[in-house]
């Protein structure tokens, strides 16, 4: 029963992280329709930089915010220079170009960094703390309420400021937004800016738990599209749920059912699974075609 | 007949030079050459299934390096383990890859493109972790050795007539294979799509709705292109078993997906020499950077290596980028509207504004 308890706990930990990229698609596709496949990729440049930073001699607690920062700036010029060009096009092409970016990125990363996995610091120690008789790490704590605090923010950004209501205007009714005066483009812009941050934030949180290199984040980005599939790709509160959801099914079927080499299995049979069940997800409202 | 010959479009000639140039290329250079065009070969047979799926049916596929670690794993498996003839297991790897592919499109189908591109996505980053699981049936990680198939009497005898009494080794062997497959399935792929499923499949790609109103089984023919396309990179998967004579998790690599993807887009979708063109762009991309670099002796050592590593990604990922903006047709669609624009030129102006709306497979 600890035990379970303890998979549960870091399994709420994993999917924090799961959420926060999932998040991120989220974001970009209520933005613009579109499933970001780059979104892993720009996280862990981001978290590259931030790498760098603190190599540099930075503490840890100005680099974060300066890694969130720079990370929000190059999701507003990926935006500006790599996807306004084909922003009317097709979703197929769409599609091509955030591969293309990954990619890009990804070679990028290799070119820039190097492919050596290297170990990456945490603000929060590995000690535990016994709780109901479960040993907790404080890293799983401090995530989890990293990961608490984001969502929270976004939430209040996007419901209870004007920025956020012109966001959300911009996404839902381009034409209107703009007659109303809404700079539309920017507002997507701001929204690649948003994700890239949050992403980038699941970057550097599941960073020391693995170890940085370039394809680092190809797997965690799976996890993040069966978050955002299960909660409804279009729901940032199913985004969070769907996260969770992930994290200790994931857990909890790598410690029990079929060892951890198939954790990813799980995730796809997850996707699968949704598509052929409920394919809106959990909180995605059916899809109606105007002809 | 020699006025017919002399009117020919130039696109016939360019088959016949084609034509020429693929057979006897065995002849003329070496058995280690020959194997890394029977390669290109293959690349190329992947990205005519992919062609068929993204260019004329406007879904996409992210997992067809993974449908070619399918193709692989039954071909190797059923010769290693079960002692089959190696040409038997080519079509039986094309059609399990197939019906994978075509449970896999049912639910992702209904769906939006974007579905079926996540699906196939993870599916490419998992499967190297699920053929790692029955390692009695594949090996684990140390994969699956084959021995190389020696070519038949009828093959050798004729190579051994045509070039002067040289013995045709197994990879010119293979490379004639990989052609007659190649053939064969561009016949299959360019009839169906100049029939009625290609017109219901264009019709699907650039108007659902509409496509749906005029009794179109919008679904079913969604299905079956990427059941095709699959069964495409089932065989090219197979071929590349046997041309490798070794299959392991490492060698299906997401990667690979990708570099499928980029050929496709390169030679330009719903094209149909684009598939040749982006196989052969895929395949001598890394090869041909990485000897270059590594031939520049005043590149230090540790740059050269981490440049032959990344070269290849950062190019793919920004050639991906700049063909969907500047040339959505890809090569052949800047050739074509080359030819076209000097034709009009040489020709002045009296034939400019026929009418005639310019093919474009990108608008929907």
């Amino acid at each position: 029963m600890q035990e379970f308890l303890q998979q549960v706990v870091s399994g709420i930990a994993s999917g924090g992280i799961f959420a926060s990229l999932a998040l991120a698609l989220v974001l970009i596709y209520n933005a613009m329709g579109l499933v970001n496949f780059a979104q892993g990729e720009m996280a862990m440049f981001a978290t590259f930089v931030a790498y760098a930073l603190i190599e540099n001699g930075m503490s840890y607690w100005i680099a974060l915010p300066l890694a969130l920062v720079l990370a929000f700036a190059g999701g507003v010029l990926i935006q500006r220079v790599v996807i306004r060009p084909v922003e009317r096009a097709p979703v197929l092409t769409l599609v091509i170009v955030t591969l293309g970016l990954a990619t890009l990125i990804n070679g990028l990363a290799g070119f820039v960094f190097g492919y050596i996995p290297r170990s990456f610091p945490s603000p929060f120690s590995v000690q535990t703390v016994s709780v109901l008789g479960a040993l907790i790490s404080f890293r799983d704590l401090g995530v989890i309420a990293v990961s608490a605090l984001v969502l929270v923010l976004i939430y209040l950004l996007l419901q209870r400021t004007t920025l956020g209501l012109a966001m959300r205007a911009a996404a839902h009714n381009p034409d209107a937004s703009r007659l109303l005066g809404v700079r539309v483009s920017w507002m997507l812009a701001l929204g690649w800016g948003l994700a890239s941050a949050v992403g980038a934030l699941s970057g550097i949180m599941v960073a020391p738990i693995l170890l940085l290199e370039p394809n680092m984040m190809q797997t965690i980005i799976i996890y993040a599209f069966a978050a955002a599939v299960l909660g409804g790709i279009e729901s940032p509160l199913g985004a969070v749920v769907g996260g969770l959801i992930v994290g200790i099914t994931v857990n909890l079927a790598g410690a029990y059912l079929v060892g951890g080499d198939l954790q990813l299995a799980v995730a796809f049979l997850i996707i699968v699974a949704v598509l052929v069940i409920k394919p809106n997800g959990l909180f995605g409202r059916p899809s109606v075609r105007r002809v | 007949m020699l006025a017919r010959v002399r009117r020919a479009p130039p696109r016939y000639w360019l088959v016949l030079v084609a034509a020429v140039l693929l057979i006897g290329l065995p002849t003329v250079v070496t058995s280690f050459q020959s194997s890394q065009w029977n390669l290109v070969l293959i690349f190329t047979i992947a990205i005519m299934g992919l062609n068929v799926l993204v260019g004329y049916s406007g879904q996409i596929s992210l997992g067809h390096g993974a449908f070619m670690a399918l193709g692989a794993y039954t071909t190797a498996i059923l010769i290693a383990r079960y002692h089959v003839n190696y040409l038997v297991t080519i079509p039986i790897a094309g059609l399990v890859t197939g019906a994978i592919g075509f449970l896999l499109g049912i639910p992702a189908l209904r769906l939006s493109a974007l579905y079926l591109a996540l699906a196939t996505f993870a599916l490419a980053v998992v499967t190297p972790s699920l053929i790692k699981r029955p390692e009695q049936l594949t090996g684990g990680v140390q994969g699956i050795g084959l021995v190389p198939q020696e070519p038949p009497q009828f093959a050798a005898a004729a190579f051994s007539t045509v070039t002067g009494g040289t013995q045709m080794t197994s990879e010119q062997w293979l490379y004639y294979l990989s052609l007659a497959i190649a053939v064969l399935l561009f016949w299959v792929a360019w009839n169906m799509i100049r029939h009625r499923p290609g017109r219901a499949m264009r019709a699907v790609r650039d108007g659902e709705v509409a496509a749906a109103a005029f009794g179109i089984n919008v679904a079913g023919y969604k299905t079956l292109a990427f059941g095709m396309s699959a069964f495409y990179a089932g065989v090219a998967g197979s071929l590349y078993g046997l041309a490798t004579t070794y299959v392991s998790p490492d060698t299906f690599p997401v990667a690979l997906s990708f570099q499928l993807l980029v050929g496709a887009v390169l030679g330009g979708l719903a094209s149909t020499v684009g598939p040749l063109l982006g196989g052969m762009f895929v395949y001598w991309l890394p090869i041909v950077s990485s000897q270059t670099i590594s031939d520049q002796s005043w590149i230090p050592e540790q740059i050269s290596s981490v440049f032959v590593k990344a070269g290849p990604a950062v190019t793919y990922g920004a050639l991906l980028i700049l063909i969907m903006i500047f040339a959505p047709n890809g090569v052949v669609g800047l050739i074509t509207s080359g030819y076209g624009a000097l034709r009009k030129r040489l020709r002045g102006a009296g034939e400019r504004g026929t009418g005639q709306m310019p093919p474009d497979p990108q608008t929907g």
